[in-house]
């Protein structure tokens, strides 16, 4: 299978054949796949060296002129390194841009520590004006890359990619998508958390709804499906509770249950690949059932 | 138009303090310099996409820089008075989206130099190469990395329509050494200079000769001496 990444270089060179105002600003991360970009387009694909304060900051200014950036690399140093340049030098300008990360949460299992940053979503929720899109499997990126890019008009996007994916493709949708109905509960799962989900409830009566963009939230969407059972499960590949106050909003009108699951905040001083770090933070197939079935089975 | 005499009364309507001097800030004849003589934006081309831009990275005390905007008739003075003021568009550090002519949003250190490079690129993207990014930074300034991750790109990116003025007043703890800040500029492959920065003359031909010999140049460093330690 193609990987996100891919897709991503793809579809990021032919915006740049197409729109002569966008542009993509890198830090040595994934030069090697816009080499016939960079050919094209000398002076709008740019690689400022491993420099991402740099980089984030570039991307802000180039907004400022104009142009139409994406700005890209590993997860770690686009939002937590440039955290103040993302915050400063985009949002605060008024300007807009569309960050595109690799690496996302265990994706980088071996890698340790230094290469995980399951807190991105949450950093990026902080920042004024920015959707968060999370593809679930690489054929869902082109259409979420360019629907980012259309919006640049009115918002900044920040779009997560990961070498964990889904079984299947899904239409792209700012909404909730349901897969399957049922009475129990609803459980929300964001990206590539979806396959494990179906897998995890199988047998279980509750609906099951798909989520790729996760800010804004479908709020709406959600109250239509909890419907009555009061019961919501959220399933996140990032940071458990990310998403957490946006149900609480969305259902501060009804009694309600939430359980949040996601990578939990202790860090996980191991090694391995990423499903052994999925097997630990208890977000494989049979770890969802497990806290899915004790949510439920508290509720009857 | 006011006259660059008419300066300190006008930061007298934010300050309230009656003593200011034209060298009570160590910005004030650079700014003047630059938006009388150099930089080709006016009130009516302030969205122009061809103007030149003028990015004041060192947000602090900008007192100098509102009196400048006003004098310029990029606002109107009676903006002046409410400085700082819950009702005012004028804070301690500017927000171009409260202040017509104001490029950036500054305050924090170390981001408009960045940023000014992404604009220069930008613009050349674009084809308005006419237009020249000048870019206001403190010697203390410097201190902030970003600034390092900057220099060191703009100089190898060859960048020729960005001009930095770094306003020398000595305030950086540990100092640039021997060379001066310009060294460290110099050695990533900037043009710099080093003039009086009250010396107006001397300011208006270090920038017309940057500008003149962008094209060949690369990226410019204009180094503005002033006193020790004045106010920022």
């Amino acid at each position: 299978m193609t990987e996100m990444r891919t897709v991503f270089a793809e579809t990021a060179s032919a915006l740049l054949d197409e729109d002569p105002l966008a542009a993509v600003v890198l830090a040595e991360i994934s030069v090697d796949m816009f080499g016939k970009a960079l050919a094209r387009h000398p002076e709008r694909v740019l690689n400022v060296g491993i420099r991402e304060q740099l980089m984030v900051s570039v991307g802000g200014g180039l907004a400022l002129a104009g142009m139409r950036p994406i700005v890209h690399t590993y997860a770690p140093f686009l939002v937590e390194r440039a955290y103040e340049q993302v915050k400063l030098d985009l949002a605060h300008q008024g300007v807009h841009a569309v960050l595109v990360s690799i690496g996302a949460s265990y994706d980088g299992a071996r890698s340790g520590r230094t290469h995980q940053a399951p807190e991105d979503v949450v950093l990026m929720d902080s920042v004024p004006g920015f959707s968060v899109v999370v593809p679930g499997h690489p054929a869902e990126v082109e259409a979420l890359l360019r629907g980012a890019m259309g919006a640049l008009d009115d918002g900044s996007t920040y779009m997560r990619l990961s070498t964990e994916v889904n079984r299947e493709a899904r239409p792209v949708s700012a909404s909730l998508q349901v897969i399957r109905s049922g009475r129990r509960a609803v459980v929300v799962a964001v990206g590539p958390m979806l396959s494990p989900v179906l897998e995890a409830v199988a047998d279980l009566d509750v609906t099951v709804a798909y989520a790729t963009t996760v800010r804004p939230f479908d709020a709406v969407g959600l109250r239509s499906l909890e419907a009555g059972s009061g019961a919501v499960v959220l399933v996140e590949p990032y940071l458990a509770g990310t998403s957490s106050h946006v149900v609480a909003s969305a259902l501060t009108s009804r009694p309600h249950r939430l359980l949040s699951l996601g990578v939990p905040r202790g860090e996980l001083r191991r090694y391995g690949t990423p499903c052994d770090h999925a097997v630990a933070h208890g977000l494989d197939a049979a770890g969802i059932r497990r806290s899915v079935t004790g949510f439920l089975g508290w509720t009857s | 138009m006011r006259s660059y005499a008419e300066l300190p009364g006008l930061m007298t309507r934010m300050t309230g303090d009656e003593k200011h001097g034209p060298s009570a800030t160590s910005t004030l004849d650079v700014l003047w310099v630059l938006y009388d003589r150099v930089l080709r934006v006016s009130p009516d081309t302030v969205d122009d996409p061809g103007r030149d831009r003028f990015l004041l990275s060192k947000g602090h005390g900008p007192a100098a820089y509102y009196a400048v905007l006003a004098a310029k008739e990029f606002i109107p003075e009676s903006w002046l008075a409410g400085f700082g003021s819950a009702g005012s568009r004028l804070g301690y550090h500017p927000d171009r989206s409260l202040v017509p002519g104001v490029e950036i949003a500054s305050g924090s250190l170390g981001h408009g130099l960045p940023i000014g490079v992404g604009v220069a690129h930008g613009l050349l993207a674009r084809g308005l190469s006419e237009a020249r990014v000048y870019v206001l930074v403190g010697d203390a300034e410097l201190d902030e990395g970003s600034n390092s991750e900057a220099i060191v790109y703009a100089g190898a990116a060859g960048l020729p329509n960005l001009t930095v003025v770094a306003v020398d007043n000595q305030s950086s703890t540990y100092g640039w050494g021997p060379g001066g800040i310009e060294a460290h500029f110099a050695v990533g492959g900037w043009s710099t200079v080093r003039v009086s920065g009250r010396d107006h003359e001397a300011l208006a031909s270090a920038f017309r000769v940057t500008a003149a010999g962008a094209a060949s140049a690369g990226p410019q460093l204009v180094v503005a001496t002033v006193e020790k330690e004045i106010e920022a």
